[in-house]
């Protein structure tokens, strides 16, 4: 936009000095020199590439660490044929779905109380977010006590009132729910400081131009901040979601998959086969999570416009 | 006007009561089980402790396993500190360049920089890497992991912020003799101050909480973190309720310190790369 007013260097300095300054300087864009991608390059490539691209070879071996032996599709075959392994699969789509939608609806409406004139707002606000800076695991735990079947404190509270006292982590058909509900519990913060963000970014004068047109509260919100915040929702729906697929340390705090395999996601069978030595096992889970991941976000993050997805 | 402030109250009181119960009390229930005697903390139950012990629970979780958790706290320090700031060095680097240099090979690269945060980590691929460079289950390969796989969102953030940055000053500073290094070290740098911060604080945060990473490529009592600590209270001692919930609490206070002496400054920041795009 302001290319026709910037000056190269060389002409700028032919203005000021008013003499003619030899072609000797490098053209501005070498000034930023490719050898500073360099040692990012190295560890992207050594560190993350590399193994990405060797974990599709390996997942088509039986492996050791040390030797490998081709088996062709074994692995794979193995993965959705034991329902051990491929109800895994399942629980992950299901898992990233429910918390991803819900960290979007809930932090949508805290973020509009919070950017509103409301009581006790800095307190929310600070509440509000402060699970997203403890230790998952820590919180994992803290859950598994206050949602004790037996001793817990939510039980104790559901059983004050008469109503029914479920096993939270120890019932398999409740348990992945369970893990979700904390999971939003700790991760709302970000959603809603996201939406926040958005929000504030809205121009103030839409909302007093609706005012004045005569727009209630509730059309306000749904004809100017939905729609104004959708950068904020892109952003919200693929960051919670590529953490939802690979969630693993608070499922491997609360109920470590189980009871039996019931909670149990990609990620922590890739853990359970590279624990049990079936190295090439859990690089075919690698994969699997991989071609998940990728099926899933990449048509999403088009629809979603690529723009607002590079954060 | 008043129809307006009741209104504010009202939904200023429920939102105080219900984020009380759903938020305030279990950290309530963290302080008051690290305070209870053993018996005490494992009946679970969210009450007044019988017994105030929370100093001598402070001290009986720093003399476990032979003050493993000093070790932890060291390593998890080192782990931290370093990771962080090779990630900061070159991802300001690369954001920067990938911000003012416009080339054809721009939208390769930031594929690749969607990719390194999208696509999950492959565990045990990395593993064989490591072992190969023999920097699998030390502290210097589990720093150059954390640093790898910080990377792509702090370039991110770097990117969008140096794309605030007027040209100009480059041309500026050019102009009165710097070389690329001085230009970027000298000039620039300094000004990325605010997303420094951010970065600094959102991945400091992650590293320190990091579970995974340590649990698959630092192996080992003696390379310990501080959340591999909270396993040891969890199986060893399963009746010593009241040290694993001291042992929570001691290592939610550095992301909480960071946090507070930062918290403007983080959602500058991050809202500045997160929205704008």
């Amino acid at each position: 936009m302001s290319t026709t007013k910037t000056a190269t260097p060389i002409q700028a300095a032919e203005v000021i000095t008013g003499t003619h300054v030899p072609k000797k300087r490098r053209p501005i864009k070498s000034y930023y020199p490719r050898s500073f991608f360099v040692p990012t390059v190295v560890l992207y490539v050594v560190l993350f590439a590399v193994p990405s691209v060797a974990s599709f070879y390996f997942s088509l071996t039986r492996w050791s660490l040390f030797d490998s032996h081709f088996i062709g599709f074994d692995n794979f075959v193995e993965f959705f044929q034991n329902p051990q392994l491929y109800t895994s699969f399942i629980h992950t789509l299901i898992y990233a779905f429910i918390t991803s939608g819900s960290k979007v609806i809930i932090g949508f409406f805290l973020a509009v109380l919070l950017t509103g004139s409301v009581v006790g707002r800095g307190y929310l606000r600070a509440v509000v977010f402060f699970p997203v800076l403890v230790s998952t695991i820590g919180v994992g735990f803290m859950f598994k006590s206050l949602l004790d079947p037996f001793h817990g404190m939510v039980n104790a509270v559901l059983g004050f009132f008469g109503l029914p006292q479920p096993g939270w982590f120890t019932d398999p058909h409740l348990a992945i729910y369970t893990i979700a509900a904390v999971d939003i519990w700790k991760g709302v913060g970000i959603a809603t400081l996201i939406f926040m963000a958005g929000i504030v970014a809205i121009p103030h004068e839409y909302f007093e131009a609706a005012k004045i047109d005569g727009a209630g509260p509730w059309k306000i919100l749904r004809e100017i901040t939905i729609p104004l915040s959708r950068p904020a929702t892109a952003t919200v729906i693929i960051l919670s979601l590529i953490g939802g697929l690979r969630s693993f340390d608070i499922i491997w705090a609360t109920t470590g998959g189980g009871p039996g395999f019931t909670s149990d996601v990609i990620a922590s069978v890739i853990y359970k086969e590279y624990q049990a030595g079936f190295y090439g096992l859990s690089s075919a889970g690698n994969v699997v999570l991989f071609l998940v991941v990728t099926v899933i976000m990449v048509p999403l993050a088009y629809v979603l416009n690529r723009r607002q997805v590079e954060l | 006007m008043i129809r307006r402030g009741t209104r504010a109250w009202t939904a200023g009181i429920t939102a105080i009561v219900v984020s009380v119960g759903v938020f305030l009390v279990p950290f309530v229930f963290v302080i008051l089980q690290a305070s209870k005697d053993p018996a005490d903390a494992s009946s679970l139950a969210f009450s007044w402790p019988q017994h105030w012990q929370f100093f001598a629970n402070l001290r009986a979780v720093l003399q476990t396993n032979d003050g493993i958790i000093w070790r932890a706290f060291l390593n998890s320090a080192i782990l931290t500190v370093t990771s962080v700031t090779i990630m900061v060095l070159l991802a300001a680097m690369a954001g920067y360049v990938l911000a003012r240099r416009k080339s054809r090979w721009n939208a390769l690269v930031n594929f690749f920089v969607l990719a390194g945060l999208i696509v999950p980590p492959a565990v045990v691929p990395t593993i064989w890497v490591l072992q190969r460079l023999h920097l699998f289950g030390t502290l210097p390969g589990m720093i150059l992991i954390e640093a790898t796989f910080g990377l792509s969102f702090s370039i991110l953030l770097f990117r969008a912020f140096v794309g605030n940055i007027p040209r100009e000053l480059d041309e500026a500073a050019v102009l009165d003799g710097a070389g690329p290094f001085r230009l970027f070290f000298r000039v620039v740098m300094p000004l990325l101050r605010p997303v420094v911060v951010t970065v600094v604080v959102v991945q400091a945060v992650f590293v320190f909480n990091d579970f995974a990473g340590p649990l698959y490529f630092l192996p080992g009592n003696e390379h310990a973190t501080v959340q591999l600590t909270l396993f040891t209270f969890q199986s060893q001692n399963l009746s010593f309720y009241n040290l694993l919930y001291m042992d929570i609490l001691l290592i939610t206070i550095p992301p909480l310190i960071a946090y507070i002496f930062s918290n403007r400054q983080i959602v500058a920041g991050l809202t500045s790369g997160a929205i704008k795009g």
